[in-house]
């Protein structure tokens, strides 16, 4: 094992959802301007890819930091079934107070991510659209990597 | 500092086996990637150098010469080779993408002396992939 090298795991899974930005503090007027036509009042929908990361070490019996299988149970189990194919305003109980922009959703998969049991979560990156993609390490530091 | 990255691909068989464990534990831990006749992937390897721009030529390193070390370090090793079988290197080791990704760094960090090897990804499909940096580096450079 050479402790030289830090490695990590990265996955990517995919869902679609639909959402509306739209926040009870604004107003109509505001809420218009500030999130233009995401403030549509049917919302839309995007197909999300979302990249999980993770550390720790490789067993040598295996050679994995995490088995594969384990890891897309957890995220089909905590992310996926609830949010793929649904409505992440009228669905998702975290976004009844929150908008749901994509910098929230990053927020809201890591946390229901971070107590995977098998390897330590650096990092979730989810792209809402090929153009725009968000990241969030929680208070984890060396998960902030270029 | 400036980060540099020079993309390869190339394409390798595998299988996962591991010897010490019985036929009935291989399949459970492995599953399909435990197929005694191995399988393959296109390989896509990112590879970032970190440093200063040289203030004459204006590069980190000279992209040729990282082009060569890729070329001997890794295309010539693995490109259309069988891992388990033909790279030493991985010999003793089940070649999961964490495990191929951590033998390029070791290949390559000694190798890259203009600028600092920062970050080796290897892709073994889209949906997977292994980042090697160094241990306990400070990861400075964020966004």
């Amino acid at each position: 094992m050479n402790n030289a090298v830090k490695i990590e795991l990265g996955r990517r899974y995919r869902f679609s959802a639909s959402h509306r930005l739209h926040s009870p503090h604004l107003s109509e007027e505001e809420n218009c301007r500030v999130f233009g036509k995401c403030n549509n009042p049917y919302g839309h929908g995007h197909n999300y890819v979302v990249e999980v990361s993770l550390s720790g070490d490789v067993d040598p019996a295996t050679g994995m930091i995490a088995n594969l299988a384990d890891l897309d149970a957890f995220v089909q189990c905590e992310v996926l079934e609830e949010f793929d194919h649904k409505s992440l305003n009228e669905d998702v109980p975290a976004f009844r107070e929150k908008v749901p922009t994509t910098e929230n959703l990053c927020m809201e998969i890591f946390q229901r991510l971070k107590n995977f049991p098998r390897a330590k979560l650096e990092r979730v990156r989810v792209e809402e659209t090929g153009k725009n993609s968000f990241e969030y390490a929680g208070d984890n530091q060396e998960g902030n990597r270029p | 500092m400036v980060l540099l990255t020079r993309k390869i691909e190339f394409s390798a068989s595998h299988v996962y086996h591991n010897p010490n464990l019985s036929a009935e534990e291989n399949r459970q831990i492995f599953g399909k990637c435990n197929n005694p006749h191995g399988h393959g992937h296109n390989y896509t390897l990112e590879v970032t150098v970190a440093g200063e721009p040289d203030p004459t030529t204006g590069m980190v390193l000279d992209l040729k010469e990282l082009k060569d070390i890729l070329e001997r370090e890794v295309m010539q090793r693995m490109d259309h080779r069988h891992l388990n079988y033909e790279v030493p290197e991985l010999a003793g080791q089940i070649p999961t993408c964490e495990n191929v990704a951590r033998v390029i760094w070791q290949l390559l960090d000694p190798k890259i002396t203009q600028g600092k090897l920062h970050r080796v990804r290897l892709y073994e499909s889209p949906e997977l992939f292994a980042d090697c940096y160094r241990n306990g580096a400070n990861p400075a450079v964020k966004r």
